[in-house]
């Protein structure tokens, strides 16, 4: 409970930055060229200035600006982000549409490049400055400096072109209606590269640190100990040195996961998945500022929830936190 | 002279060092090995790599000679990266700086201010900036440097708590120094190592940011960049895969390089932290 408690005063105090955020950006897009309406009118093929008008005070967009935000500010409250002129839609419907394939593919490549990093890490750390670490190192370093989409291309060409492996790109095969267990496979099938694609830098950078936290960690005094009592090093690496090491990894998941949203934008776009990344990029391409806000809002969410989970991981991790509280 | 004599001792610094130069003197040569405008017509399009004297690297899509945009794209890529981290260090150092310093309310609001860009995801960010501003070369660099700027913020928020209350700028305060001749000329002096190896990281990510916003087409089209290619390229990566293929090894090899020119470098400044 005490955890719980702690975690959630971190969320309240978040509740600030994200005003913050939406007032910024909310002023920001006002000195973008041209409104939702100049946006609909073009859509509709031109019109006269007096519909552009009757629109405008439609969508209240005649008000002074502060008016405006308040608006907005007062509908983002009862969970309102608007309407979308492009969809046709209420922006939250649209964003609601397109947020699994993006929660999916996060987690697919926060999982895999989670996973990785500590088993390089640890392969690693164990035989510094030998072979395996020079190799990884090196690995990573590369890994670090790959541009995402090139490699995600460069995916398609080998794997998709070539190998005929694995598909191109899409969420799943619209070809053909399948059901259950099959589609779920389906779908993973079409994961698989975008999920390489966007893990790449993550696991540069998870594998780095995990190496860099169990040097540190292995030399501690406790596993000095454990070694003393007899234990064997596999045992010790996973029972005394792992937890341990792991904090700074949880740390790293909630600083990078606004970093992952980001990539998601590009990763989504090469492998055309209908994503909230892909719709980021539609809303800045087709002048649809209300989505583009709504994104803003549904991103920075996210990666406050991202950091409350990480919150209650890390309390659970290391109890003294929680005490200390 | 210790640092530079540690830094030369490792083999990765000085690999990253030699392709920084490797670069730097193919932005420096470009107008030399290639007069002609790198974006105009040069030949017959999509010629292979290797297959015609003329056109070393082949051409793309519309026939515009891919080495010329190679070498005329490591020029973009380091003005952007350089410049951009310029400005990401300047609003970054000089928050942090009055953040650190001062303390209290000031701290508070200041860094309220960073937690926000740091909670907005900073591609969605500079996806904003540029639906705003227009993509021209100038927006997009300044749209990079500005959304580089809260880790900077905290490194030199971080310095400025630890060096604030030290004897020397306590013995500048007992002389009567002024609050800005202590923070620029005492605390940041001292603080500033830290900065300047960070400032590989951000020059880095940088100019990774800027390739992929290239390569959504959302950065300047009129300049030879390597994003750019890479977006052209993709339309014909069926088959002419090298067009994509060959600009994304250049940005690859020039953030290797800026990173292990980083890493060399603080492994140099700070030798006991070496092997981390």
């Amino acid at each position: 409970m005490r955890i719980l408690r702690l975690a959630g005063r971190r969320l309240a105090a978040s509740i600030p930055t994200l005003a913050l955020i939406l007032i910024g950006v909310f002023l920001l897009l006002q000195f973008a060229p041209g409104d939702t309406v100049d946006a609909m009118m073009a859509q509709m093929g031109g019109g006269d200035a007096a519909t552009a008008k009757q629109l405008r005070e439609f969508y209240g967009l005649d008000l002074s600006i502060p008016a405006q935000l308040g608006n907005y500010l007062w509908r983002l409250i009862r969970l309102d982000l608007g309407f979308s002129s492009i969809y046709g839609k209420p922006v939250a419907s649209v964003i609601l549409e397109r947020l699994p394939p993006t929660i999916l593919l996060m987690t697919a490549s926060l999982s895999f490049a989670f996973f990785f990093g500590i088993v390089f890490g640890v392969i690693a750390a164990r035989g510094v400055n030998r072979w395996p670490d020079t190799l990884i190192s090196i690995l990573g370093l590369i890994f670090y400096a790959t541009p995402s989409f090139w490699f995600g291309l460069m995916a398609i060409v080998v794997f998709s072109i070539y190998l005929q492996w694995l598909p191109a790109g899409g969420f799943e095969n619209i070809g053909l209606v399948q059901s259950g267990i099959w589609r779920t496979l389906d779908i993973a099938r079409h994961l698989v590269l975008p999920t390489l694609t966007l893990g790449l830098i993550f696991l540069a950078i998870y594998l780095r640190i995990m190496r860099a936290s169990m040097l540190e960690v292995l030399n501690l005094d406790y596993v000095r100990t454990a070694r003393a009592k007899g234990l064997d090093e596999t045992r010790i690496v996973i029972r005394h040195v792992l937890r341990n090491a792991l904090l700074p990894m949880v740390t790293l998941i909630g600083l990078q996961a606004g970093t992952m949203l980001g990539g998601s934008v590009v990763v989504e776009s090469v492998f055309s998945l209908p994503g909230l990344g892909r719709l980021a990029y539609e809303s800045v391409v087709q002048r649809d500022l209300n989505t583009l806000l709504g994104i803003v809002f549904v991103s920075a969410l996210l990666v406050i929830i991202v950091n409350f989970a990480v919150d209650l991981v890390y309390a659970r991790l290391d109890p003294r936190i929680a005490a200390e509280g | 002279m210790d640092a530079v004599k540690r830094y030369f001792r490792s083999p990765a610094a000085v690999t990253g060092l030699v392709l920084l130069l490797i670069v730097v003197a193919m932005a420096v040569s470009a107008s030399w090995f290639y007069p002609r405008e790198p974006l105009a017509l040069a030949g017959r399009p999509l010629i292979w790599p290797f297959s015609n004297p003329r056109f070393l690297l082949g051409t793309d899509n519309s026939g515009r000679d891919i080495a010329a945009q190679i070498l005329y794209g490591a020029r973009i890529s380091l003005l952007i990266g350089g410049v951009a981290t310029l400005i990401a260090i300047a609003i970054g150092v000089l928050i942090g700086a009055f953040a650190g310093y001062y303390g209290g309310w000031v701290d508070t609001v200041l860094m309220r201010i960073t937690e926000a860009f740091q909670t907005l995801p900073n591609f969605v960010l500079l996806l904003v900036l540029v639906a705003v501003f227009g993509s021209t070369l100038t927006t997009v660099t300044i749209a990079v440097g500005v959304v580089s700027w809260p880790a900077p913020a905290r490194l030199t928020r971080a310095e400025f708590l630890s060096l604030r209350n030290r004897e020397f700028v306590q013995a500048g305060r007992t002389l009567g120094m002024k609050d800005i001749q202590l923070i620029s000329g005492e605390i940041l002096p001292n603080a500033l190592p830290p900065i300047i190896v960070y400032a590989s990281v951000i020059m880095a990510v940088a100019i990774l940011l800027e390739s992929a916003l290239a390569f959504l087409r959302l950065s300047d089209p009129n300049v030879a960049s390597w994003g750019n290619l890479i977006g052209l390229g993709r339309d014909v990566l069926r088959v002419q895969w090298y067009v994509s293929a060959i600009p994304g090894i250049a940005i690859l090899v020039t953030v290797l390089a800026v990173s292990l020119v980083g890493q060399g470098l603080n492994d140099a400044l700070n030798p006991r932290l070496k092997g981390r």
